[in-house]
């Protein structure tokens, strides 16, 4: 039997492990040294996603009454460029923290969209799925990646979206990542991420101390969009990057004439596209760069073989220096032979054709009124159950301000907060918070929407402006709609039947809902005493609670709807509802 | 097959004797593969048979032939025989009243009159302490427990030697929220004791045999889990149904469920609760007194200083000498509760021919 030869890598562990130091801190063949095999710019950007990507979840994580305190809860949504542009078209404001965008403004009109590549942690989701789950072959991996005339249509989206800003219908926030993503893990994820976890780590969950599993309006919808969304990565690489994102195109745009970009050279390059292998942004890096479309993701530099690519200060294109005819093969830069086929270096502009920046921008112009005057949104037939949270502006500076993030909604202790779905906030309002008494019920000392609130659509209110106190004693309390009895269906009042647990929970001091105390004798001979409830509309604040408890709990006996809320003085309801009543 | 190919096919040569044992061997073969398989599907058919088909009782059995098996089923748990009641012993009075401001001294000299908190709690024990944390407010609104009571409360049992203090209830509003709010949880963490959170695997269905609503419904459980002590602590309060929220009222916090229904007889659920939890002994906490707008409040106009712990075995005993004394309704009729649960044996509401001690500290 012929003998096998023995490794020669099996030695006593000592000196393997010393071999092993030694080839790794060897030079590379090229003299530079060691760690520039290991610590590549692609590798510091892994790191910085992975970074980034946990601490967004981290910041949705705390976003939660008793983790809250002092964290920056909606850090990425301030950050954001396009959030603090399109609220600043909508209301010529820049709220609060929004400022904070400069931080990823600056580096994008140096770099390009380092934010897309290293940053955004919906890109990061892409890049991770579409990696784990990529079965390609490598001819594959480079023909997938090319550019497609499709990536045009985030530009369109984006002034679609920019149009209706500036007539005060803040859509972006549909597709933004960064709000698309908020929305996503706090209304889908969520809730499952909580059902899964095991007792014994409860400490971990999401939602400590829920008493109830969450639940929210339409959360299939937005959790199978999000699967779609990241599913698509499957046919094409970063499909909502190249083609959806608006904040992609926004920062494309930024970018098309940013300082550092990719550079190719001409005398190295043999044209064989590995570097279209691994390109995030499909942005050419084989031929002219589309600086717009590149993701400063430095995977085709890596990728190339030649090291013919480079990431260089505003490099100035060569094609006129070349002499000599490509063809013939004769052709020579700065004394060197031109080696590649393609002598394109030129940046490429956004591939939008100007008849169709003119076609979207009709489509935006449209788009304005198709919203605006379908009900639902409209000053003149709103929806009665769009109640919106404490600290709201009233409803046309609301739909100026909402990015639809839904962190109030994350951050909602008593689940009352729902995305609204089609019927109370039409496609306008799609997503925007509204509150649904059935789920939850405004807590009476809480105000924490308006804290974790990116744009003020809800501003940022304390617990005496909330409650009507102190320094606001005049303005009086917010009210968020006010509270009706549907006889016919509460207990005392049509059943013969004590009840009043609305009386009991309702939490103004005088209660606003007070009882008519009648004693009847009922059908079997008995006699009840019944306390029949009414409404005291000037001390209701609308939070809810006495929908919330009612024990005809499929279709209350007393519900809450939007008029009479304080946020609008068109919806006011009673002749005084702005005086505070005297009577403590 | 063509005329060219099947001629082609006749010039070939037979196949040696070689070539044909290769192909019976490749038959066996086949046929084994085949009586495996056979057997496999056999089995497969034979077992989804039995399961099927097998009488109910049967090992393996999933046979459920009028749809009672398949419906789900709870296990009922029940709270120890006689409750977390200690036993009766000689002792200078039945209710303990203290008034003053020094809170720990005024339970411990309330709590002597019982006869010493050694009577009730003993090294190792295990004490589950139920405050009223209903609402989110402020401790000074008075619709909550006095965080500091509940602190002296939770230092006077560790010292009386007990292993484990558990701090829980159900509130309506959100429980973290709630918690926090009110002082409750700051005051049960910084005293050591175990505060539980109302989350939904916390609770199990109780048995309370006799009960008139609540024979089986969900109970917070998990903070009885190995306790055999409990302790009622609640604030006085005005109740727009049930006229006053005492101690008894107090144990409505432990439930689940739909309790909102429950106040279509508001009575009748107290004088339950009454039956379902009998305390190692309660406190009434009437530092402060919430007069009027109960059980929510809102206002400090609606509290007034009551500067008064009761403490005593018997919730109604209590209940009754708060509604008199602190509530100040002497002379109106005592809630319907009140007889409802005597009727039950479940405690004496006529505190007056019950033995009494009442101190003034500092």
């Amino acid at each position: 039997m012929k003998r096998l030869p023995v490794l020669q890598s099996v030695q006593s562990a000592p000196r393997a492990i010393a071999l092993a130091a030694q080839n790794a801190t060897k030079p590379n063949r090229d003299g530079s040294p060691w760690y520039a095999r290991v610590f590549r710019l692609t590798t510091t950007r892994i790191i910085t996603q992975a970074f980034c990507f946990g601490l967004f979840i981290f910041l949705l994580w705390v976003t939660w009454f008793s983790r809250l305190g002092g964290y920056p809860a909606s850090l990425f949504l301030e950050l954001d460029p396009l959030v603090t542009f399109a609220t600043a078209v909508s209301t010529h404001t820049v709220y609060r923290w929004l400022w904070r965008s400069l931080w990823i403004l600056v580096p994008t009109l140096v770099l390009g969209r380092v934010f897309c590549g290293w940053i955004c942690p919906y890109g990061t989701l892409h890049q991770f799925i579409g990696w784990v789950f990529n079965i390609r072959r490598n001819k594959d991996n480079i023909s997938v990646n090319a550019y497609r005339p499709i990536f045009q249509f985030k530009y369109y989206l984006l002034v679609v979206f920019l149009i209706l800003s500036a007539f005060g219908a803040l859509q972006i926030g549909l597709l933004d990542p960064i709000c698309l993503l908020t929305r996503s893990v706090a209304t889908a994820i969520q809730p499952a991420f909580d059902t899964a976890l095991p007792d014994a780590l409860a400490g971990i969950a999401a939602r400590p101390g829920a008493p109830h599993p969450r639940v929210f309006a339409g959360a299939w919808f937005i959790g199978f969009l999000l699967i779609g969304l990241v599913g698509m990565n499957l046919v094409i690489p970063r499909f909502f990057c190249r083609v959806l994102c608006p904040l992609g195109a926004f920062l494309g745009t930024l970018s098309r004439f940013a300082l550092l970009r990719i550079d190719r050279d001409l005398t190295r390059c043999t044209d064989c596209n590995l570097c279209m292998r691994h390109c995030e942004g499909a942005s050419d890096p084989q031929e002219a760069l589309r600086k717009s479309e590149c993701f400063v993701c430095f995977n085709c530099i890596d990728d190339c073989p030649e090291d013919a690519l480079a990431f260089r200060l505003a490099p100035v294109p060569v094609h006129e220096q070349i002499i000599g005819s490509l063809k013939e093969g004769t052709a020579r830069l700065f004394g060197r032979k031109v080696i590649s086929k393609l002598p394109e270096t030129v940046l490429a502009p956004p591939d939008v054709p100007r008849r169709r920046w003119v076609f979207a921008g009709i489509a935006g112009l449209l788009a304005f009124p198709f919203l605006r005057f379908s009900k639902a949104v409209n000053a003149r037939s709103y929806s009665a159950k769009a109640i919106r949270p404490p600290g709201s502006v009233s409803e046309p500076e609301f739909l100026e301000r909402c990015i639809k993030c839904d962190q109030c909604i994350n951050v909602c202790p008593t689940n009352v907060l729902q995305p609204s779905t089609l019927a109370e906030g039409g496609l306008e309002g799609l997503w925007t918070p509204v509150m649904d008494f059935r789920t939850g019920f405004c807590q009476l000392n809480c105000t924490l929407c308006s804290e974790v609130c990116p744009t003020g659509a809800i501003q940022k209110i304390d617990l005496a402006r909330k409650l009507g106190k102190e320094a606001h004693v005049e303005a009086g309390p917010i009210r968020l709609g006010t509270a009706f009895f549907n006889r016919g269906r509460c207990l005392p009042w049509a059943m013969e039947t004590p009840c009043v647990v609305c009386e009991e929970v309702c939490p103004t001091s005088p209660k606003a809902i007070g009882t008519y105390k009648q004693e009847i004798t009922r059908w079997d001979g008995k006699k009840v005493l019944l306390n029949q409830p009414y409404m005291r509309p000037e001390l209701c604040i609308g939070c809810g609670i006495c929908e919330h408890e009612c024990p005809v709990q499929d279709d209350p006996a007393v519900y809450v709807t939007a008029i009479g809320e304080s946020r609008s003085k068109d919806r006011s309801l009673l002749l005084g509802s702005r005086e505070t009543p005297t009577k403590t | 097959m063509s005329n060219e190919r099947r001629r082609a096919r006749r010039d070939e040569p037979e196949p040696s004797a070689q070539d044909l044992e290769q192909q019976r061997d490749h038959q066996r073969i086949e046929r084994r593969a085949l009586l495996k398989g056979a057997l496999g599907l056999g089995g497969a058919v034979a077992a989804a048979g039995w399961v099927s088909l097998a009488p109910p009782g049967w090992p393996l059995s999933l046979r459920d032939p009028d749809g009672e098996r398949g419906k789900p089923t709870a296990a009922v748990r029940s709270l120890p025989e006689g409750g977390f009641r200690v036993p009766d012993a000689p002792s200078v009075a039945d209710l303990g009243v203290a008034h003053g401001t020094q809170l720990k001294p005024m339970l411990l000299a309330a709590l002597d009159a019982l006869g010493g908190i050694g009577r009730f709690i003993q090294r190792g024990d295990v004490v589950v302490i139920k405050p009223n944390v209903a609402f989110e407010r402020p401790a000074a609104l008075g619709a909550t427990t006095n965080p500091e009571v509940l602190t002296a409360l939770i230092e006077i049992v560790r010292e009386a030697g007990a292993k484990e203090i558990r701090v829980a209830d159900n509130p309506i509003e959100s429980p973290s929220s709630c918690f926090v709010r009110s002082g409750i949880q700051a005051a049960t963490q910084a005293a050591g004791a175990r505060l539980f959170l109302p989350t939904p695997e916390e609770f199990a269905l109780l048995g309370t045999p006799g009960a008139t609503w609540i024979e089986r419904w969900p109970f917070f459980w998990g903070p009885f889990v190995g306790a055999n002590k409990v302790i009622g602590v609640s604030p006085i309060k005005d109740h727009n149904l049930c006229r006053a929220s005492m101690t008894t009222k107090n144990w409505y916090g432990l439930l689940g469920g739909r309790r909102n229904q429950f106040h279509q007889d508001i009575h009748g659920i107290i004088a339950d609760l009454a039956l379902m939890l009998r305390p190692t002994f309660v406190v009434l906490d009437a530092t402060r007194v919430l007069f009027r707008s109960g059980p929510t409040g809102g206002s400090l106009g609606d509290v007034k200083p009551g500067h008064t712990v009761v403490v005593s075995r018997d919730s109604l005993a209590a209940d009754a000498y708060g509604w008199d004394n602190l509530l100040e309704r002497q002379g109106e009729a005592l809630p319907a509760y009140f007889a409802k649960s005597a009727a039950r044996q479940l405690g004496q509401p006529e505190w007056r021919k019950l033995a009494l001690r009442e101190v003034n500290i500092g």
